[in-house]
C-alpha cells in the first residue's frame, strides 16, 4: 500500500472538480485590485469572499505603516519572542488592544489559528474538562487536542445542554473551561453569550470566547459579540485574529487572569514560532487605530451585510439565521454548491464553497462575506448574479415572482 | 440506569437506526468510517446522541480511538461502570 492510498477516494473528487474547472480550492488570482475588486486573467472579478470585513487592507494609513516599518526594521523577526527575543512593536500592539478592551493583558499569536491552538492547549491541564460548541473552529478542536485535558462537546447555541454536560462533570475533578464564538464563521450566527455567562456563572467555569468574524463587527465600539451583549466581564479569555476586520495576519488573547504572562512560557504555539514581521505588526496597529476611529465602516458594513442578507431572502435563497457579515446561503448539496460556485465565478463574481464535515449539520454552502468597502452598487450587482445563477439551477422561482414580491 | 453491554448496544443501534438514513445491516464489526460513511464531525454528532441516551461524557480523544460499532460499545460500557 501506497502512503497517499489513503487519499483515493478524495483525491478522485477533488480531480474530478480540477479538469471541471470547478475546483473552489484552487482559484489563484493574477492581480488583486482592492478590497472588493480582483483579476482572474483580464477578467475583473467582484470579491464577496474574502472576511475583509472592515476592507482595511488597502488603507492608506495601513499600508504607509507597513512600509514604514519593513524600511526601518526589515523583513522579519526570523526567530521567536522567547528564544529571539521581541521587538517594540510587539509589546505596542500588546497594549494597544489590552486598551483597546480594557484589559490588563494582551499577547500576540503569529496566526489566529496559533492563538486557538496556544491559549486552549496552555490553559487547561490534564485534569481540566474543556467544553466546546459542536460548531467551533477547527482552531479551536486543533487547540483542544494539541493540549491533554479531557474534551466535551456541547450542542450548538444550547445553554441547556451545556448545562446538563457540566453537570454531569460536576464531580469531576478539575478546572471546566467552556469555548464559544462570537460570530460562527459557517452560517454567520451569533451565539447567545448572556445565557452561556450565567450557564458559565452558575458552575464556576471559565468563559473562552473567540471573535474572530466578530470583532470591528459587532459592539458599540467593534469589541464584538462580549460588548454587544454586555458580558465581557464573564468572559476571563477573549481570542481573535488579525486577518479578517484588521486586514493583517495573526492573532491574539486578551485577559483579565492573574498570572496571564507564565503563558509565555508555556504556549508552545507561541514559543516555538518566528513572531510576526514588524510590517505586519505596523499594519494591525494602524488598523486597530483605524477601527477605533472610523465606526462609520462598522455601520457601512452592517447596511451591506443587510442589503445582501435581506436580498438573497427577498430572492427566495434559504439563508443563516441573522443577517451578519457572513452570509451563507444554504445548498441542497455538495454538487449543486460546485455549479453554482463556479457559475458566479464564470458572471464574475467570487464567492465561497463550504462542505462538511467543516460545515455543521453536513451543510452544503455557498458563502458570502461582506465587506465594509463594498458600494451599494456592488452588493446589487451581486444580487442580480446570485438570482440568475439561482433561476438557471432552479433554486429559486423565476423572474415573475421577484417583480411580484 | 441498566448498564449492560446488551443494553448499550441496543441504544446504539437505535440511534443509528432513527437517523434520516438508517443503515441496512448493524453489528459490531461495522466500521463507522466505511460501512456508515460518517465523517468527522457527523461521528461527534452520533455520539453525542448516545451521551444523552446513556447520561455519560464521552471525552472526544476516547472517540478518536474509536473504529467499529463494537469499539463504541466497548468504550461506552467502560465509561458507563466508571461513572
Amino acid at each position: 500500500m501506497a502512503l497517499f492510498d489513503k487519499f483515493t477516494p478524495l483525491r478522485a473528487a477533488y480531480e474530478r472538480h480540477e479538469s471541471a474547472g470547478d475546483n473552489p480550492f484552487s482559484v489563484v488570482f493574477d492581480r488583486v485590485l482592492s478590497p472588493t475588486e480582483a483579476l482572474i486573467g483580464n477578467r475583473e472579478i467582484l470579491l464577496l469572499g474574502t472576511n475583509n470585513y472592515l476592507g482595511l487592507t488597502y488603507d492608506k494609513a495601513v499600508v504607509a505603516s507597513a512600509v514604514e516599518a519593513l524600511q526601518a526594521l526589515g523583513s522579519g523577526t526570523t526567530g521567536s519572542r522567547i528564544a529571539n527575543g521581541s521587538y517594540q512593536g510587539h509589546r505596542e500592539l500588546e497594549r494597544a488592544l489590552a486598551d483597546f478592551y480594557g484589559r490588563r493583558h494582551a499577547m500576540v499569536f503569529s496566526t489566529g489559528y496559533q492563538a486557538n491552538l496556544g491559549i486552549l492547549s496552555a490553559i487547561a491541564g490534564k485534569h481540566d474538562h474543556l467544553l466546546l460548541d459542536a460548531d467551533c473552529h477547527a482552531s479551536i478542536y486543533d487547540g483542544a487536542r494539541l493540549g491533554y485535558a479531557q474534551v466535551t462537546r456541547f450542542r450548538h447555541n444550547d445553554p441547556d445542554d451545556l448545562r446538563a454536560r457540566l453537570r454531569r462533570l460536576a464531580d469531576a475533578p478539575g478546572d471546566k473551561i467552556v469555548v464559544v464564538e462570537g460570530i460562527y464563521s459557517m452560517l454567520g450566527d451569533t451565539a447567545p453569550l448572556a445565557a452561556f455567562a450565567a450557564v458559565k456563572r452558575e458552575f464556576g467555569a471559565y468563559l473562552v470566547v473567540d471573535e474572530a468574524h466578530s470583532l470591528g463587527v459587532l459592539g458599540a465600539s467593534g469589541r464584538g459579540l462580549a460588548e454587544a451583549a454586555g458580558v465581557e466581564a464573564e468572559c476571563d479569555f477573549i481570542v481573535g485574529t488579525f486577518s479578517k476586520s484588521l486586514g493583517g495576519v495573526g492573532g491574539f488573547c486578551v485577559s483579565d487572569m492573574e498570572g496571564f504572562d507564565i503563558l509565555r512560557v508555556v504556549s508552545r504555539p507561541y514559543m516555538f514560532t518566528a513572531s510576526p514581521p514588524p510590517a505586519v505588526i505596523a499594519a494591525t496597529l494602524e488598523a486597530l487605530h483605524q477601527l477605533r476611529a472610523r465606526p462609520a465602516l462598522r455601520q457601512r458594513l452592517a447596511d451591506n451585510a443587510r442589503r445582501l442578507y435581506n436580498g438573497l431572502a427577498g430572492r427566495g435563497f434559504t439563508l443563516g439565521p441573522e443577517p451578519n457579515p457572513v452570509v451563507s446561503a444554504i445548498m441542497p448539496g455538495p454538487e449543486v454548491a460546485f455549479a453554482f460556485w463556479s457559475r458566479l465565478l464564470a458572471a464574475g463574481l467570487y464567492t465561497n464553497v463550504s462542505l462538511p464535515p467543516a460545515t455543521p449539520r453536513g451543510l452544503a454552502l455557498l458563502r458570502s462575506s461582506v465587506s465594509a468597502a463594498h458600494t451599494p452598487e456592488q452588493i446589487d450587482r451581486a444580487l442580480d448574479m446570485f438570482a440568475a445563477v439561482g433561476r438557471e439551477l432552479g433554486l429559486i422561482a423565476p423572474e415573475r415572482a421577484r417583480a411580484a414580491g | 440506569m441498566e448498564t449492560s453491554v446488551e443494553h448499550i448496544r441496543e441504544v446504539v443501534f437505535d440511534v443509528l437506526r432513527a437517523s434520516p438514513n438508517p443503515p441496512a445491516a448493524l453489528s459490531d464489526a461495522t466500521s463507522i468510517v466505511t460501512d456508515l460513511g460518517l465523517d468527522s464531525v457527523a461521528v461527534m454528532d452520533f455520539v453525542m446522541e448516545i451521551e444523552d441516551r446513556l447520561d455519560i461524557t464521552v471525552p472526544l480523544d476516547k472517540i478518536a480511538e474509536i473504529e467499529s460499532l463494537g469499539d463504541l460499545v466497548n468504550t461506552l460500557s467502560t465509561l458507563k461502570v466508571a461513572a
